[in-house]
Order: C-alpha cells, then sequence, then structure tokens
C-alpha cells in the first residue's frame, strides 16, 4: 500500500471526529421532558386521572380519540369517573380543566418527540387566548 | 342419456321462461315476505320519505316573525348569542363571511313563495334564517367524509376534524346555511370561548343547534336570549305533544324552500 502512514492517520482523525459528539455527551441521557403535573390547580386535591399514568403517557391520543367519536357521532356526553370525581369528555372542559398549562403539560413531550398533534389548530386554551388579545 | 338437438331446445326454451318467472310469480305468491333488494328490483326506494323511520328525535324550530318586527333588535341579539359562544370569525370582507344565523329579506328567504303585492312588513323587514337540519338533508348524502351527519336527535352536525373542505356540502344546501374558512378565521374573532373549538382554515361550518347545550339540557342559544317570549320556540318535531308542536298546530307556518323535498325543520309564522 502507498502512502499507508497518511491514509491510516487520516482515518483515524476522521474516526474521532466523528464520534466526538458520542465521546463528548457519553454518559449523559441529554434533556428530558417534565411534563408538568396539575399541583393546587384544577378540582381541588385530584390526584387520579381518567386512567393510569402509564396508559395517559403511551395512549392518551387514542382515548381523545375515542372520546370525539363518542360524543359527536355516538352522542355519548356522559361524564367519566375518576377517583370520585366526573370528568367531561373533552379536551378543553375535561383534560384541561385540571392540567390547564398546555406549555408545560402537553408540549413538553411533544417538542421532545418532535409531534405537532393539530388539536391546536382549532382548541384554543385560556393562555392562548390572552395572548391573542394582547395582540 | 341420448338427446335430440330438438330436444334440447324445447328444455332450454322452458327453463329460461321458468328462470325468469319464477321471482315474480314468488312475488305473488308470498307477498311481502321477501325484500325488494331480495328480488333485484330496479325501482330506488322512494326519495321522498325521510331515510330513518321517525323513530328518533327531530329538533326543530319555530320562528315568530311577528315577533321579531315587533322587537327590531332581537335578531340582533340573536346572532350576537350564537356568534359569541361558538366563535365565529367576523370578517371584514362579504366574500368571506361567516354566517350560522343571519338576516336575509323576503325574496331570498321564501323564494319559492313570491307575492306580486306583499305586504310592507314582509317587504321591508329581514327574516332570521339558519341551517333548516333538514329531516333529509343533502348535504349530508354528497359528503365524501363523512364529516357532516344527522345525529340521534335529527340535528345535522359537522365533525370539523374530518372536513376537508371539499365544499360539496355548500354546493347541495339549497338554503347558503354554510360558509367556508377562506382564511385563518382566529384573528377575525371578537371574542374567544375556550369551550368551544375556533376553526381552521379550509373547513366548513355552520349552525349545529346547539348541540354541546341541548346535550346539558339548556336550550339552543338563539331560543336562551329571546327570553320567554316564544319568538323562537324550539322542540322535538316527532313528539306530537311537544310545545312546537301544538304551535305549528294552532298557527299558520311556512318552511324555506319545501318544494326541494329536504324536509326543512324550521318553520316560520310570519
Amino acid at each position: 500500500m502507498y502512502d499507508a502512514g497518511k491514509i491510516i492517520a487520516g482515518l483515524a482523525i476522521f474516526l474521532i471526529l466523528m464520534l466526538s459528539p458520542f465521546l463528548y455527551n457519553r454518559g449523559d441521557a441529554g434533556l428530558q421532558p417534565n411534563p408538568v403535573k396539575p399541583v393546587a390547580e384544577g378540582p381541588e386535591g385530584v390526584k387520579e386521572c381518567v386512567k393510569d399514568t402509564q396508559y395517559m403517557r403511551t395512549s392518551h391520543m387514542v382515548l381523545i380519540n375515542e372520546w370525539r367519536d363518542e360524543v359527536l357521532r355516538e352522542g355519548k356526553r356522559e361524564q367519566v369517573p375518576a377517583g370520585g370525581k366526573m370528568y367531561e369528555k373533552s379536551l378543553m372542559m375535561g383534560c384541561l380543566a385540571c392540567h390547564t398549562d398546555k406549555k408545560k403539560f402537553c408540549d413538553e413531550c411533544h417538542t421532545y418527540a418532535s409531534v405537532t398533534p393539530y388539536c391546536w389548530d382549532c382548541h384554543i386554551t385560556r393562555d392562548q387566548i390572552k395572548e391573542l388579545e394582547k395582540l | 342419456m341420448d338427446i335430440k338437438r330438438r330436444q334440447f331446445l324445447k328444455i332450454a326454451g322452458l327453463s329460461s321462461i321458468a328462470g325468469i318467472g319464477a321471482p315474480a310469480a314468488l312475488q305473488m305468491l308470498f307477498k311481502g315476505e321477501f325484500p325488494n333488494s331480495a328480488l333485484a328490483s330496479s325501482a330506488p326506494s322512494g326519495h321522498a320519505a325521510p331515510a330513518a323511520a321517525p323513530t328518533g328525535k327531530q329538533y326543530g324550530m319555530v320562528i315568530d316573525h311577528r315577533k321579531f318586527v315587533a322587537d327590531p333588535g332581537l335578531a340582533q341579539k340573536c346572532i350576537d348569542a350564537c356568534h359569541s359562544i361558538h366563535n365565529v370569525p367576523n370578517f371584514p370582507s362579504r366574500k368571506d363571511e361567516i354566517k350560522w344565523i343571519w338576516e336575509t329579506p323576503y325574496e331570498n328567504a321564501f323564494t319559492s313563495l313570491p307575492n306580486q303585492y306583499a305586504s310592507e312588513e314582509v317587504e321591508k323587514s329581514r327574516f332570521l334564517v339558519l341551517c333548516n337540519h333538514c329531516a333529509d338533508p343533502p348535504c349530508v348524502r354528497v359528503c365524501p367524509t363523512k364529516a357532516t351527519y344527522k345525529n340521534k336527535d335529527g340535528i345535522v352536525l359537522m365533525d370539523f376534524h374530518r372536513c376537508i373542505g371539499c365544499r360539496f356540502c355548500m354546493a347541495a344546501c339549497p338554503f347558503g346555511s354554510r360558509s367556508f374558512n377562506w382564511q385563518d378565521p382566529r384573528p377575525f374573532i371578537k371574542k374567544y370561548n375556550p369551550d368551544f373549538p375556533t376553526r381552521m382554515r379550509g373547513v366548513v361550518e355552520k349552525c349545529n343547534f346547539c348541540a354541546e347545550r341541548i346535550a346539558k339540557d339548556k336550550e339552543p342559544a338563539c331560543v336562551e336570549v329571546c327570553g320567554g317570549n316564544k319568538a323562537i320556540v324550539f322542540g322535538d318535531l316527532n313528539d306530537g305533544h311537544s310545545e312546537i308542536r301544538m304551535i305549528l298546530k294552532e298557527n299558520f307556518t311556512v318552511q324555506r324552500k319545501p318544494e326541494l323535498g329536504t324536509l326543512p325543520s324550521v318553520f316560520y309564522i310570519i
């Protein structure tokens, strides 16, 4: 092989450059989403959601879609019980009644996972209204 | 078996006659026991009758125009009440106009009831019009995504999530009850109601008879804002003992474009 020294040295430099981000961040999981659960806000002292945390983490979108179809198509608008309380089958009047802060609750994970659900094209939060009314 | 050509033709001819005649013979023998469709009848089922038997509810309205003439500000109150709770935008240009409930002159509202010498009241006043929530709605028939549909209460509803903005329903509706969002409506909403969604660009919208209020046993907003003066009476048209049916029994009422056979559920006392 001609110029073996140069080639091997070049390869080594290339490898180190390519791996440098991984080496730099080793042992660090990076920024993680930290959705904020409601504390004092919402119905007082509520600790329980309509489904368990794990289900809500992975499948809340399924539940929301089911609610939408039941409410709109089948007219099944009866409230959903959880922890002795009744909740409206509604994004704004249900979910967002307790989880009032969309930025800290919804967007936290959605931004991290790079998903842009189109809920907010139409549904509008109280914070968004405040911002729009400022304009 | 040995069969001659002549015999074969006889058998074939007889069996084909039997084959053609059998359904008619069966229908005569067992009248009504077979559904029509099973006998490949080519006549489509009657269009005049509404698709569903009137087992469920069919909400409707009687608008007493005399009371709107007596109180000229009342119609605007109804419009404001409806448009504010449903986040209806107010576009400056008329060509972008979004309307759920609005006022229109007699000749536009009742195109099939022309009057050469109409009374001054009819000539000058404007009529409160809204979606007629027809018993046989053409908009529902044409919607390719089933975004608009008839719910169990007979209300013609829209699922904004599913609307693709093809505007077939706008072409089908003979009452002009549907409006299209040509641009993002949010900046044009005067006062927001967070409990009801806004719409996005490219979606059709219309009156929903306040389905979200009816679900909570409230009357539609336009009815409520009229107070107890019965300018608008709301109720179930399929219930023979409802207040609305009593009013229809006692008064001469007209519907908009009844000749189209859509069976509008909004009646007017003029």
